[in-house]
């Protein structure tokens, strides 16, 4: 059975549909890629699984219809969600936002386990636990809404567009702990890129979203052969 | 000079009510940038309750933390039932507070009626050195419970995520924060912290349906100059227009007890010229 099963998923903003039927599905400790280009439906897709986005059709999480559930209530059945522009707590020190991933949980003792695994991606994170978050950069930021999201130990971690106006060296040190947290089977990863050369390299499936439909679907090193996808995403 | 200390004590005593009604306005400010005009009501409601219980025998303390569950209660469930529903302008939300600020006081009035009635301090009516006893109440008990509210926001996990509620409601959501409830939960606090400020009050203005009015003008003026966005700022502005408030009455001739009031007017209307964020209002450092 799937970890994620997706069907018929319509979802809208106001008068504008934005998914017109999609379906997806992905296992326990797999990596799933999302590509598409700006304006397919990519973060939408991912903003109706989690349900702050009105939507139809038909989700499953781990074997239960999650599709009625309010979203607080979908992270805390073990979705970790990192949002398009990282959702930063700004106020609040890079501690408290990291425990503030880890505040659906109950058990504190291992909430505290899973900061010093996060400290131990991001060392970066650990020298500033105590500033403010809105004074980190964008890079650390991001790396921020990742620890932030593994604080609750999700089974399935969903990453919003992670490399979005880094620096390409950002990028690949995002990617290495992103392969270190796939390699070590932490949490299945479903994954949207713009990026789309990074995103099936790092996949173990792809699915190519266009204007609120899935177009493809297969092996992420198929989609990377396909000449079609080549040319549209990868540009060469 | 001991006229000088005196006033400064007075200042205090009654700077800790505004600095408490202050804090209220603000929790609820921060959440959701709405200013509820009907703090001060809700906390003359909140006084009656306990001048009701103590009527009915109660002891002091027993009906202070009774009527702190009660508004706690009711803060909750006015804003599930009456603040949550209103979607819309701004103009709808200030309409309904100034609703709820008018049926609070008509409610009160036909229950009780508008003759004052006196409330008791939990400490007599005397001086000792020079101190009144009541005022240092006033000052000892808003800052027992001024010191709680700030233990409850900065050391405890539902304290952050109230806190992370009020600052990014969409993010909050994410780490599985039920955001709704932080608000209600918001509101429950905001109306058990104007309870303590309506209770210490009483036993000064005695107590009737239009106690809190001129309070809350002053809360304002509080708020303001802290900055509505800081309830530390508030806390302290709080503090300071009472002890401003009781030095301008007492040495500008002119100004005296009439005044007063216009004084608090003054300093919301000058603070908003002059640095509408207040004095420790926040800009937040945002790097993208």
């Amino acid at each position: 059975m799937s970890l994620l099963e997706v069907s018929r998923l319509k979802a809208s903003y106001g008068e504008i549909q934005a998914l017109h039927g999609v379906d997806l599905a992905l296992d326990e400790s797999s990596v799933t890629t999302v590509l598409g280009a700006n304006g397919a439906g990519k973060t939408t897709l991912l903003r109706a699984i989690c349900g702050t986005v009105s939507r139809t059709g038909e989700i499953s999480f781990a074997g239960e219809r999650i599709d009625a559930a309010p979203t607080a209530s979908i992270i805390r059945r073990g979705i970790g969600h990192v949002p398009e522009g990282r959702g930063t707590f700004v106020k609040l020190s890079v501690e408290d936002n990291l425990k503030l991933g880890a505040y659906a949980r109950r058990d504190r003792g291992a909430a505290a386990e899973d900061m010093e695994r996060v400290y131990g991606y991001f060392p970066v994170l650990a020298e500033r636990r105590r500033q403010q978050a809105g004074t980190l950069s964008g890079g650390e930021q991001q790396m921020l809404a990742i620890g932030r999201a593994l604080m609750s130990r999700p089974r399935l971690l969903v990453l919003d567009e992670p490399s979005f106006g880094l620096a390409p060296k950002i990028v690949s040190m995002i990617f290495e702990i992103m392969a270190r947290i796939r390699d070590e089977r932490q949490a299945a990863l479903l994954l949207v890129e713009q990026n789309a050369a990074l995103a099936l390299d790092f996949a173990d499936h792809a699915y190519l979203l266009e204007t609120g439909r899935m177009i493809r679907a297969g092996r992420a090193a198929d989609l990377r052969e396909d000449a079609a996808i080549r040319r549209a995403y990868l540009g060469y | 000079m001991d006229l000088f200390i005196q006033q400064i004590l007075a200042g205090l005593a009654v700077g800790g009510i505004y600095a408490s009604l202050a804090l209220a306005l603000v929790m609820i400010y921060q959440a959701t940038e709405h200013v509820n005009f009907a703090q001060g009501e809700m906390a003359m409601f909140s006084t009656y309750i306990a001048w009701s219980l103590i009527q009915a025998g109660f002891p002091y303390w027993a009906a202070f933390f009774a009527t702190l569950l009660i508004s706690f209660i009711a803060g909750v469930v006015i804003e599930r039932v009456i603040v949550r529903p209103i979607q819309g302008s701004i103009l709808s939300v200030v309409v309904v507070f100034i609703g709820l600020l008018v049926i609070l006081h008509s409610l009160a009035g036909w229950i009780y009626t508008y003759t004052q009635k006196s409330f008791p301090s939990p400490m007599p009516d005397m001086a000792v050195m020079g101190v009144n006893l009541q005022e240092l109440a006033a000052i000892g008990v808003t800052l027992v419970v001024l010191f709680l509210i700030f233990a409850f926001f900065r050391w405890t996990p539902l304290g952050l995520a109230m806190r992370a509620a009020a600052q990014n409601p969409e993010s909050a959501v994410l780490v599985g924060i039920h955001v709704g409830w932080m608000l209600a939960l918001g509101w429950g606090l905001a109306a058990a912290v104007g309870a303590v400020a309506g209770m210490m009050v009483a036993p000064k203005l005695t107590l009737d349906p239009s106690m809190m009015g001129s309070v809350l003008i002053y809360a304002f003026a509080g708020a303001l100059l802290g900055g509505i966005s800081s309830p530390g700022g508030a806390v302290i502005g709080g503090f300071a227009v009472g002890i401003l408030e009781n030095l301008i009455g007492t040495y500008v001739p002119v100004v005296g007890n009439e005044l007063k009031l216009t004084v608090a007017l003054i300093l919301i209307i000058g603070v908003l010229i002059v640095k509408p964020s207040g004095m420790f209002g926040q800009t937040v450092t945002v790097r993208v």
